[in-house]
């Protein structure tokens, strides 16, 4: 398969991106200033990705439209107000994690963001469930740019009036340079922020207003330690079609009346969870001292039993500390649990952590 | 007087009599990113020529640190244990990694000049 890029590659290129294939994209992992100084400009002022890579897909129907998704996703999609949005999942008959999303009711249906890694065979997954009154299409013709960071909301206004009415996890359409915008105030860095989504041709402009106002490109890198940071799981390392949203930690996300009603993937299984709990769960781990476990760094507990893995591990440079997430047998998974991680053939010392390591400041 | 020398692994051996202090280019750095962790060995401790002798690690991975050359270590510097981010700013200045007694100066004489290793990064920016 030929490598694609988006419609900012040479901007990237002119801002000095180091690139890095993911999910068949060309895509810049840094600029210039290196991961750490483009993760504490997110966090202190603010900072743009490009995240056109992702599946912006849409689906438009009836009624019937929302039955079909329900069957898959465990949001309660029925209740949903139009432009307002969830995070939720797509599942298997399993209860396991095919794709986690972020789905948003539209006028005529709903807008699906679909991880890059996942998009082509999600598509294949949704549409089994769908009738011939349903339509689908995953809309290459758009840019998503993410716009993250405490500045974020003073920046847009000035370029978008009245982005700011917008709250956390709603969404809305607004026009720029006669062109419709469909923005969310949403993201995945713990911060205030906004995901526009934008026509290839006019993306170029935004960025470059952006630019204009100091706001700095942020690559896959810090994108890594500042969800990381904000306790977010990255889809393909802290979540898989192995791991349901139970084990996961994640079943906040289920909608209480889908709990109880169920009638999707999986649910006979998670019904079960839900009621006797998971053997093993998603904890966040501090590793002492400034030692880093990566993901696949085994856990242990204090008498040296195997309970674990790391499936994600980095250092944290707003916490100042290496910081991790992984699964631990249930019983080990209390916060401040002391347990060992192997590192290079070493044991070290850690902690389970609650999580976020780093305090969200979302505007709800 | 001491003289310096690199590797193809992207270390520099500064020697000083029997004694040489080793540490990563600043090309490496700049390969590396942001520095987060940094390990070094123990003093007493016996290393081979290309063997792993240290460890560095950015937000990005982790690396092995070798040694150009073979000896029996006497240092190991704590500063760029506990400020790994020095790495960065000094690598060939204070954030040396280790210091060991060599044991053969034949091996110091084969390693590059830095004339040959500014070349050698040219040839292979990665």
């Amino acid at each position: 398969m030929e490598v694609q890029k988006t419609a900012l590659y040479n901007i990237h290129k002119s801002l000095g991106a180091k690139f890095v294939p993911f999910a068949g994209y060309e895509m810049p992992i840094q600029y210039k200033d290196g991961i750490v100084k483009e993760h504490i400009s997110t966090r202190t002022f603010a900072g743009f990705f490009d995240v056109s890579h992702m599946g912006q897909f849409f689906l438009e129907g009836d009624e019937t439209l929302t039955d079909a998704l329900e069957k898959i996703i465990p949001a309660d999609l029925r209740s949903l107000k139009i432009n307002h949005s969830k995070y939720s999942f797509l599942l298997n008959n399993d209860g396991g994690i095919i794709d986690d999303l972020i789905v948003t009711k539209t006028e005529k249906g709903f807008c699906i963001i679909l991880n890059a890694a996942c998009k082509e065979n999600d598509i294949k997954q949704i549409s089994q469930f769908l009738g011939k009154n349903h339509k689908y299409h995953l809309n290459n013709e758009l840019s998503l740019i993410a716009l993250q960071g405490p500045k974020s909301v003073e920046i847009l206004e000035k370029l978008i009036p009245s982005v700011s009415n917008l709250k956390f996890m709603t969404g809305n359409k607004f026009n720029f340079e006669g062109e419709n915008l469909y923005i969310t105030r949403s993201g995945y860095t713990g911060e205030d922020g906004f995901e526009i989504s934008i026509s290839n041709k006019k993306v170029e402009k935004l960025i470059n207003f952006l630019i204009s106002n100091d706001v700095k490109p942020i690559g896959l890198g810090a994108r890594d330690t500042l969800r990381l940071e904000a306790g977010l799981c990255l889809y393909g390392h802290d979540l898989n079609e192995k791991i349901n949203p139970v084990e996961a930690n994640l079943k906040w996300a289920i909608a209480k009346k889908r709990k109880d009603v169920g009638g999707f993937n999986g649910w006979d299984k998670i019904k079960n969870l839900l009621a006797n709990g998971s053997e093993k769960i998603r904890i966040g781990i501090k590793p002492e001292g400034k030692v880093i476990a990566r993901e696949n760094t085994k856990i242990f507990s204090t008498k040296g039993n195997e309970i674990g893995l790391v499936t994600s591990g980095t250092f944290g440079p707003s916490v100042n500390a290496p910081v991790a997430m992984g699964y631990v047998k249930s019983k080990f998974a209390e916060v401040g649990t002391p347990i060992q991680l192997e590192i290079r053939g070493r044991k070290y010392g850690g902690k389970v952590s609650g999580l976020p390591f780093y305090k969200k400041s979302y505007v709800k | 007087m001491s003289e310096k020398k690199y590797s193809k692994k992207h270390e520099w051996v500064s020697l000083d009599g029997e004694i040489a202090t080793v540490g990563i280019t600043k090309h490496a750095t700049e390969l590396l990113g942001d520095i987060v962790f940094a390990e070094v060995p123990e003093t007493g401790k016996s290393v081979e020529k290309e063997g792993q002798a240290a460890v560095v690690e950015s937000t990005k991975a982790a690396s092995d640190v070798y040694s150009p050359i073979s000896g029996e270590i006497t240092e190991g510097n704590k500063a760029i244990v506990d400020d790994p981010s020095s790495i960065n700013s000094d690598p060939e200045g204070g954030s040396w990694f280790f210091k060991l007694k060599i044991k053969d100066k034949k091996e110091f004489d084969t390693l590059m000049s830095k004339e040959e290793y500014d070349k050698f990064c040219k040839e292979n920016p990665n």
